[in-house]
């Protein structure tokens, strides 16, 4: 039963195959027996999931048949759950219960989903390992000994071990498709404001976004069609009707154009991975898509201007958690400064420290125009340059990631060798575009991602493609050993 | 040596919208502490805000009202600072690009001159929660209840030169933003707080001395005493060979005098950015016309008006117009009544050192413009003498019902049957028989001023209520015959 999909879970719910308590059992047993040695949850939330189940169940019973009820699904520990401790990974949190539900978490459970947990992830959204959490890092089911990608890491080792079909996460460099690349799923980044950010603790807010990981493109659009809508709660959420992601999911891709730039395939590149992709962008083509090769040439500047402007907002975003009202607080403050200066460095781990210096530091007096203001200008043109090519191209493909993934400790010491493998998604989140990663072979047992970016709102056309690659190809069947 | 002071203000005024800036709480003031704070003003992690139009439309309304730029686009940004009853660690504020640009405001001086400030602009932030000191041994509590009200800091030129004029400045500010229906002005409450930036030059000096800025001071009174309590300081400081440094200092009106908070080295670098978590506001011309023509007639144009509908003299105006419910309340007794300066005498000095005598707003009138009017009425059609009238007024003050129940139950109608004002006169040169012959002896210049004393004693007589005109012509009649 755990290697149902959310499409064939639903089918199997819809047919009475079995019930969603059923499958919720079976699959929190799993999580039981496997998770130890994954770590990919913080918080299993058994009692909720079987009271929802048996909810979704009942709903069945009286002919509710919506694609999403008594579908398992997990969250990533940043969404904001009521009663159920939000952790983001951090000491800060560990004893915070969110006193209410994000956007997301509300409408997925008012969809009939089924929550399983919440997933482990980096600290506060803030790396690309899943080495920065406060509850230890979690492993690829693919190689137990290589990390799972971040920050992301604890919502794809879970749906790649198969303890459940789909989970939401949340990108804001990269942090949906890259761990996606790295455990063999598809995940999607949805346009910023395509989905809502109430309730998903901030990071960095222009360029946060959350959507779905699972097995198939056709489960990502299931998930998101639950996740995304304008929300009036949310100011950056945008009120564009969301269409039906399933329905074109079979759209012919006949003469489709498809950009490949070629800064993607410089230097840096694994020769594995350039040769994966370039593979799958042949089987694009013998499904009718045409390729153009193009240039992308700001994106060498994207990668500084991401780690300006991310950790500036963090830095903001993060003053709240001062001791005062929630979270963590240090024991016995002698005085105000104590307080703060104690519960801070005692609450947040050494990446989220450095983030906020940096950012802190980036937008200081004296520094604003050289950093921040740069950074932003950078912003800019990189999002000119996509308009441009997207004058002459639909979509743009290339690797998710330059190197798949690495040994876990491998990177410790050098924060900047890690933010440098953020070099092909971060741009999608400084542009606002969405992309997706599909799995396109592997590399000595290790996945491979491609990457896929259309402009905006055309999350449907990244699904269509996806899904269309996928019903040709069967490396996103492939399950790990052991799981 | 000659000292100019050169002052510049900072008036923050809270916008009296149901709701907070950037969440659905109400805003209510003297609530139990931490009732209206919603998961958004408590900062909760995850929260955003959501930016409420009407503050955007009071603010708009200020800046049409000042005659300022407002540009098609403003931008909200972060302040950044840690302080315990600034939940999320950052203020919402605008930096680079204010709601409104320049303008300005007419002031009348004390020598009756008009002179105009310019404000350098005016922003959107939200205010801060409390810190409550008191009740809690070795600890603060805080009250985030004020956390998200809306304020509008409008920031003035430095271009006062006396306290008095950075007084006279407030209190058209706080006229304004009364007239607008946008902040209540209550300073007790801190609807309306002012920081008052202060330098001092030698009389000549082209440019700008040092200048210390004194934080939140809350009564026009304490605004003149502070500012000139820290000029004081700056001058001895000169003269005595010191250096003004620049600082933020507080005054105390105990002491009356002001001290050092934090000077400018200690001063936060606030890290201003823009908000990402809000877009930058546009404001339509559509919408900029609508609110233009929701704006009410404003002070210069209530005084005009007051000059050439009623006739009334420059000073009468402008003492009626200085605030919305004064013009109200007087035009209101004006078209009851009919007679514009009969009711703007009573409106200024009666009615005027009732209200100062019990320290009151005139929206707190225990007068109500119905009342005086309907007793001006009498007045008019002769029921009541103007001294008699005193007598009602105060009855009315002390709730005695309309002018009309007060006259029937007191009995203070006048008298105006000239039988009957011809019997108490000619009872009254009866019992001042000896003075009517002193009177009828003398020459016409004693005869004025002794006509005088009969008038006094027939009034006295009547008990006030025979109608004095009469009193006048019947006496003349009867003494000269």
């Amino acid at each position: 039963m755990h290697q149902l999909t959310l499409a064939e879970i639903a089918r199997g719910l819809a047919a009475k195959q079995f019930s969603s308590e059923e499958l919720t059992r079976t699959l929190l047993a799993r999580i039981q027996a496997l998770d130890p040695q994954l770590n990919a949850f913080i918080t299993v939330t058994e009692a909720l999931a079987l009271e929802q189940a048996r909810a979704a169940d009942v709903r069945r019973a009286n002919g509710d048949n919506s694609l999403l009820l008594g579908a398992p699904i997990a969250h990533k520990d940043l969404f904001c759950t009521q009663g159920i401790r939000t952790s983001c990974a951090s000491r800060m949190l560990d004893n915070f219960e969110a006193p209410y539900d994000a956007t997301v978490v509300e409408k997925l459970a008012a969809a009939g989903a089924v929550t399983l947990g919440k997933t482990n992830m980096d600290e506060f959204a803030m790396g690309s390992a899943n080495e920065n959490s406060y509850y230890g890092p979690v492993k690829n089911p693919w190689q137990l000994e290589h990390v799972p990608g971040g920050s992301s890491g604890g919502s794809a080792a879970a749906v790649a071990a198969r303890l459940l079909p789909a989970t939401t996460g949340t990108d804001t460099g990269g942090s949906i498709r890259q761990p996606a690349a790295f455990t063999n799923l598809t995940g999607l980044k949805p346009t910023y404001g395509r989905v809502s950010r109430w309730g998903m603790i901030a990071y960095a807010s222009s360029l946060d976004q959350a959507g779905p990981l699972a097995r198939t493109a056709e489960d990502c659009a299931l998930l998101l069609q639950g996740m995304a809508g304008f929300d009036p709660k949310d100011s950056t959420s945008i009120d564009e009707p969301v269409p039906d992601y399933t329905a074109t999911l079979n759209d012919s891709l006949e003469g489709l154009r498809i950009g490949v730039p070629k800064e993607y395939f410089g230097a840096g590149l694994d020769p594995r991975i350039g040769e994966r992709v370039q593979a799958s962008i042949r089987e694009l083509e013998k499904l009718g898509a045409v390729i153009k090769e193009i240039s992308l040439p700001t994106m060498q500047h994207a990668v500084p201007a991401y780690y300006v402007i991310a950790p500036a907002e963090a830095s903001s975003n993060l003053s709240r958690f001062d001791g005062v009202r929630f979270g963590y607080r240090c024991d016995s403050p002698v005085d105000l400064t104590d307080l703060y200066k104690r519960s801070r460095g005692e609450g947040f781990g050494p990446e989220v420290q450095r983030r906020i210096m940096v950012g802190a530091y980036a937008l200081s007096a004296g520094y604003y125009d050289a950093y921040y203001l740069k950074a932003q200008r950078i912003r800019r043109l990189i999002k000119n340059d996509f308009m441009a090519a997207f004058q002459d191209v639909d979509v743009i493909v290339g690797p998710t990631t330059p190197n798949p993934a690495w040994k876990l400790g491998a990177k410790g010491s050098d924060p900047v060798a890690a933010y440098l493998e953020d070099v092909y998604t971060i741009t999608a989140n400084l542009a606002g575009l969405p992309g997706l990663s599909m799995p396109v072979g592997f590399a000595d047992g290790l996945p491979v991602g491609a990457q896929l970016l259309a402009p905006y709102f055309q999350e449907g056309r990244l699904l269509n493609i996806a899904h269309r690659y996928q019903q040709i190809t069967d490396w996103h069947l492939q399950s790990p050993e052991g799981f | 040596m000659q000292w100019e002071v050169v002052i510049g203000l900072e008036i923050h005024t809270q916008l009296s919208t149901q709701s907070k800036i950037f969440s659905g709480s109400a805003t209510t003031f003297g609530a139990e502490p931490n009732t209206q704070a919603s998961l958004v003003d408590l900062g909760m992690p995850g929260v955003l805000p959501v930016l409420n139009e009407e503050a955007v439309r009071m603010a708009v309304m200020f800046g049409l009202a000042i005659e300022a730029d407002i540009r098609p686009q403003n931008v909200f940004a972060r302040k950044n600072y840690f302080y315990p009853d600034l939940p999320k660690g950052y203020q919402i504020s605008q930096m680079d690009h204010p709601i409104v640009g320049k303008g300005h405001l007419d002031i009348t001086l004390e020598d009756g001159t008009v002179k105009r400030i310019g404000v350098t602009r005016a922003h959107l932030e939200e205010d801060a929660g409390k810190s409550l000191h008191e009740d809690f041994a070795g600890s603060s509590g805080i009250d985030l209840n004020r956390a998200g009200t809306p304020l509008l800091e409008i920031v003035s030129e430095p271009e006062m030169r006396s306290a008095k004029e950075a007084v006279a400045y407030v209190k058209a500010m706080h006229a304004l933003v009364r007239y607008l229906g946008i902040c209540d002005g209550n300073m007790a409450e801190g609807s309306l707080r002012c920081d008052c930036n202060v330098s001092i030059r030698p009389k000549g000096q082209a440019e700008f001395g040092t200048r210390c800025e004194i934080k939140n001071v809350n009564s026009f009174r304490f605004i003149e005493r502070a500012i000139n309590s820290e000029v004081q300081r700056q001058i001895e400081l000169i003269e005595d060979g010191g250096r003004v440094i620049q600082e933020t200092r507080l005054y105390d009106p105990n002491k009356d005098e002001t001290r050092s908070m934090r000077s400018k080295e200690e001063a936060n670098d606030y890290r201003y950015f823009p908000d990402p978590d809000l877009l930058p506001v546009e404001i339509a011309p559509a919408f900029l016309e609508a609110v233009r023509a929701s704006l009410p007639e404003l002070p210069p144009q209530k005084r005009e008006r007051f000059q050439s509908q009623y006739g009334l003299s420059a000073y009468d105006a402008t003492v009626l117009a200085s605030s919305r419910e004064q013009a109200d309340y007087f035009e209101q007794v004006v078209a009851l009544c009919g007679d514009a300066k009969l009711a703007a005498n009573w409106v200024m000095v009666e009615l005027g050192s009732l209200l100062n005598k019990q320290g009151l707003d005139i929206e707190q009138s225990p007068v109500s413009a119905e009342h005086l009017g309907g007793m001006l009425v009498r007045i008019r059609d002769n029921t009541i003498s103007g001294k008699l009238a005193k007598v009602v007024f105060e009855a009315m003050a002390n709730g005695e019902g309309t002018a009309d129940q007060v006259i029937e139950t007191r009995g203070l109608k006048q008298v105006t049957d000239s039988g009957a004002i011809e019997k108490v006169l000619d009872d009254m040169l009866a019992a001042n028989a000896e003075q009517v012959g002193q009177y009828r002896a003398a020459d016409e210049a004693k005869r004025g001023k002794m006509f005088g004393f009969f008038v006094g004693q027939a009034m006295k007589a009547s008990k006030g209520k025979a109608n004095p005109q009469q009193v006048n012509e019947l006496l003349k009649r009867k003494l000269e015959g």
